[in-house]
């Protein structure tokens, strides 16, 4: 296969349309007889419900319905458990699902109460305020270790201890192992990350075509076609009556994955009753409440090692907030159980964790989806470890990776793909040493910090290492097409969220076919243009629908060669395919466009060959037989003001390894998002619920993104170590970046203030000037 | 969510008729005095180019240019507007064919993702790059502070910046 395209810095098709206000969101859509949907929402995290009134809001000018749970009669149901549980013995899983609307009880503050439709969505929102609820309050559940006690009130009234899951795994002998070390480390860590905040909140528009007996819905999700599938048996409609398309969405980061939200159940539903299209589009407050959030993990961690630094075994026990209900099954503590492990030989393993019902907003995967609690432990018990052994940081972690000839490398334990935890591939010295390389670790350790300590200031530098599971299955698909005028359509089940999915899916066809880029015109999200697919999640759409693309453009090449060598009456081999034309090497003039012979593949008369399908198309699948195992470093010098705690990161250091790499601008990109995001996470935002459940800053005003002022500038360096378990040997890359950084922070900003030297450690994230000053002058 | 809605029916529902000019098209329209800028140039003049993040004025996604200063049209109301002249992403580039040289840059140096914050980084930082012909780093960041974008970490936002300055001063 020509590499023209693969691998390339080739610039976005799809940006000329966002550039000019021309891409289509979902707010976008405007259709003749529009209602507009508003939520009533419940003001209170857990209480029972004692009534709702909607007969004002029902004649209020403008208004065309109001609906509560009791409306929608058999319909109401709790939404399907997304992600079963692993096959795990001894596990513990109550399942407990959200509901379109409140019925009986509500159980966090944000649960929609009640909708309703009116002519615009001001006057949507004036009749909310019409709505009498009349609702007993009941005690909140917040607090993981309170939540346990039988005393504790109870999310869902027949959980006792609020225990959603119990889970165990581990490999080899904990105890054993403790038994012969000759260095322990103890310590309780907490990690919290936060709302993911696209840009874009949610919104769905569904309308109902009578006529056609069709429903079309245009959602933000990241799962189209399984939200497609799941409407029709909802509904009672056949799949085939259901098109949903997800078009330009603006930023997804795992919460758009989640269905199915109690608006994807209640919008199609009322616009069938209406026979109108409905529309709903979420505003910021409502996304700290309705769209799902990660947050926190408490984790009590015990390391054994050798005198010299090697790992002999690890202990966690940890709680997990999986909040008011658990539809994502255990995603987010399976992966922080598993990705603790990151690049490290750890023999012993007993890692158990439990998973709470609380009074706050569903949690289901944002953008490491849980790595990043497991690779915080991990991290920080390195970092303490080498103080107290007086050996490197970057050292200590040499010293325990993974070797390269260990591939494949069982972890033998459960995964979130149900399959036990193989690494694939990987060779992690080079990726450390690389970082260490490109952020100057020795010169800055041995000349840099002294110097400046000398002249008072606080710089620090740290390094953290972390691997990720990525493109795991099950499966993706994508049909390619050459068009009768030269153009290929593509077209997969995935949708698309901002990762230039419309440009890395060209290169690959466009190296099969001879084509331009931009002469690719992908479609992903709408499924009456592609029937099936999983998802963009688990940074796997360019690892499963990339190698579907290469398997269907081989399949027209294919294609194309046979009908062009009957064309010309040659052998396959005497052609050549490229420039959007099928030429016999060496006699100049006998060329034949795609175009053209597309055309000729659908021959309008005549007979054909029994056999013989109609034009230059194919479509394909592919399914990896597992997850494909990136990995990388992070380093960072920081200078931290010792007065007021604010931050100036000097140096900021990426190196990764996700295998071949399709489109290195791209790549950049994800991980300078990630990053971003990381950094968001590390030190400046912080979902901050009171006792009674309430989210005390919900607003962008008080929720902290990070702006430009914030973000550093970043170098990245690559390795590259393709994976053997797909064709194009690429690994995920969508994650990687955000998930190291709250370690990488803790580290750093310990070495700028000499903390660890004062006994003062790091072990919470997010960080915040506030928190730094709070836990170095408590010890003083 | 329940609390934001007003609780009576005491506002304003005379409409206002205005005449504004948004891309060198004057438009005359009756509207609400409620009505905000965004959800007028969005949903009444069906210029949906210009994005809705927050409504509370802090994400800067609605960023247009109001007499040539950038102001976030979630944060005013339509009835404001009457008499003045807009200039949305819409109306940016020169022609259907071309892009104007910030819409280049961005796309040379791949400084959008999801694109959806994107029209109102164009927008501040036409008004920006109007007044400050040869900025640096440190100013663009300072500039480009009040536009939240969540896919793209700012960098290459920022070296699309650079690269349409340079190219605007020429």
């Amino acid at each position: 296969m020509a590499t023209r395209n693969f691998g390339a810095p080739i610039r976005r098709n799809e940006d000329k349309r966002l550039l000019s206000g021309q891409a289509l969101f979902v707010d976008d859509v405007e259709l003749p007889g529009m209602l507009y949907a508003a939520f009533l929402r419940s003001n209170v995290a857990h209480a029972a419900i004692r009534s709702i009134d909607v007969t004002a809001a029902r004649a209020r000018a403008g208004v065309v319905a109001v609906y509560t749970a009791a409306d929608l009669g058999a319909y109401w149901a709790p939404g399907p458990l997304l992600v079963p549980p692993p096959p795990i013995a001894g596990i513990v899983f109550n399942q407990r699902t959200q509901v379109p609307l409140a019925k009986d009880k509500v159980r966090h503050v944000g649960e929609p109460l009640a909708v309703v439709l009116a002519q615009s969505r001001y006057l949507a929102e004036d009749a909310l305020a019409d709505i009498v609820v009349e609702l007993d309050p009941l005690p909140v559940v917040v607090d993981l270790e309170k939540a346990l006690a039988d005393t504790s009130s109870r999310v869902h009234d027949d959980v006792r201890g609020n225990v959603a899951a119990h889970v165990h795994q581990g490999r080899g002998n904990y105890a054993a192992a403790r038994a012969r070390a000759e260095h322990i480390i103890s310590r309780r860590f907490h990690y919290d990350h936060g709302a993911s905040s696209p840009i874009e909140t949610r919104g769905i528009i569904a309308n109902w075509d009578g006529r056609a007996n069709q429903l079309t819905v245009w959602d933000t999700t990241q799962a189209p076609v399984f939200l497609r599938n799941g409407l029709a048996a909802m509904l009672g409609l056949s799949e085939r009556q259901v098109r949903v398309i997800a078009p330009f969405v603006g930023g997804g980061f795992g919460p758009k994955i989640m269905l199915f939200y109690p608006e994807e159940v209640v919008i199609p539903w009322a616009a069938m009753q209406l026979n109108r299209p409905v529309k709903w589009i979420e505003d910021r407050l409502e996304h700290f409440f309705a769209t799902t959030q990660e947050r926190g993990q408490t984790h009590d961690a015990e390391i054994a090692l050798t005198r010299d630094g090697r790992i002999l075994g690890i202990k966690d026990v940890f709680l997990h907030d999986t909040g008011a209900y658990n539809p994502y099954g255990l995603t987010v503590p399976i992966n922080s159980q598993c990705t603790l492990l990151g690049p490290y030989v750890i023999p012993n393993y007993d890692s158990t964790f439990t998973a709470i019902f609380t009074n706050k907003p569903i949690v289901t995967p944002y953008r490491g989806a849980g790595r990043q609690h497991g690779v915080f432990v991990m991290e920080r018990l390195l970092d303490i470890a080498a103080h107290e052994l007086g050996i490197d940081r970057a050292e200590i972690r040499r010293r325990n990776f993974i070797p390269p000839d260990a591939f494949p490398y069982n972890n033998e334990i459960i995964y979130q793909d149900f399959a036990p935890l193989s690494y694939d591939s990987g060779n992690y010295a080079p990726v450390l040493d690389k970082a260490l390389e490109m952020i100057g670790y020795r010169r800055f350790l041995a000349e840099e910090q002294p110097r400046l300590r000398a002249q008072g200031r606080h710089v620090g530098i740290g390094i953290v290492c972390y691997v990720e599971g990525t493109g795991i299955g099950p499966y993706e698909g994508a049909k390619i097409q050459v068009q009768a005028n030269g153009k290929v359509s593509l077209a997969t089940g995935i949708g698309t969220q901002g990762q230039g999915h419309f440009t890395v899916f060209a290169q690959i066809a466009a190296d099969q076919l001879g084509v331009e880029v931009g002469d690719v015109d992908v479609v992903t999200g709408d499924t009456d243009q592609f029937y099936w697919g999983a998802g963009t999640f688990a940074s796997r759409g360019a690892v499963v629908a990339g190698n579907a693309v290469n398997e269907a453009a081989k399949v027209v090449r294919q294609k194309i060669l046979t009908l062009a060598a009957e064309h010309f009456e040659c052998a396959e081999e005497d052609l050549e395919i490229a420039n959007g034309q099928v030429s016999v090497v060496g006699v100049p003039g006998q060329a034949v466009t795609l175009g053209a012979l597309a055309l000729k593949a659908n021959p309008m008369r005549g007979a054909v060959r029994p056999g013989t399908e109609p034009g230059l198309e194919s479509t394909q699948y592919f399914g990896p037989p597992g997850g494909a195992t990136a990995a990388g470093a992070h380093a960072m010098i920081v200078e931290v003001d010792p007065q007021t705690f604010t931050l100036e990161v000097r140096k900021y250091v990426v190196v990764h390894d996700c295998g071949t790499v399709i489109n290195p601008l791209i790549l950049a990109g994800q991980i300078h998002g990630g990053v971003a995001q990381g950094i968001g996470n590390a030190f400046y935002e912080q979902l901050v619920f009171d006792e009674e459940g309430q989210l005390l800053n919900a607003s962008l005003a008080d929720y902290l993104l990070p702006t430009a002022l914030e973000v550093p500038r970043m170098e990245i360096g690559h390795t590259v170590t393709p994976s053997p378990l797909n064709p194009l040997g690429i690994k995920g890359a969508g994650e990687a970046g955000a998930i190291p950084v709250g370690p990488l922070f803790a580290q750093a900003i310990e070495d700028a203030l000499g903390l660890l030297q004062q006994n003062i450690e790091l072990n919470e994230i997010p960080l915040s000037p506030n928190r730094l000053f709070e836990l170095t002058t408590k010890r003083r | 969510m329940s609390g934001r809605s007003v609780a009576t029916d005491a506002y304003d529902t005379e409409a206002h008729a205005i005449t504004v000019t948004v891309n060198g098209t004057p438009y005359r329209r009756q509207v609400e005095a409620r009505m905000l800028l965004s959800d007028f140039l969005r949903h009444d003049l069906l210029l949906a180019g210009t994005h809705v993040g927050c409504e509370h004025g802090v994400c800067g996604a609605c960023t247009v240019m109001f007499d040539g200063a950038a102001v976030r049209s979630c944060l005013m109301f339509a009835a404001q507007a009457d008499g003045h002249t807009i200039l949305t992403v819409e109306g940016l580039a020169p022609d259907r064919e071309h892009l104007h040289p910030l819409q280049e840059a961005m796309r040379e140096c791949h400084g959008l993702q999801c694109g959806y914050c994107t029209p109102g980084i164009l927008m501040t930082m036409k008004a920006f790059l109007d007044e400050t012909a040869a900025p640096d780093e440190a100013q663009i960041r300072e500039a480009l502070s009040g536009n939240l974008c969540r896919c793209t970490g700012y960098q290459h936002i920022v070296e699309a910046m650079q690269l349409a300055a340079q190219r605007l001063r020429k």
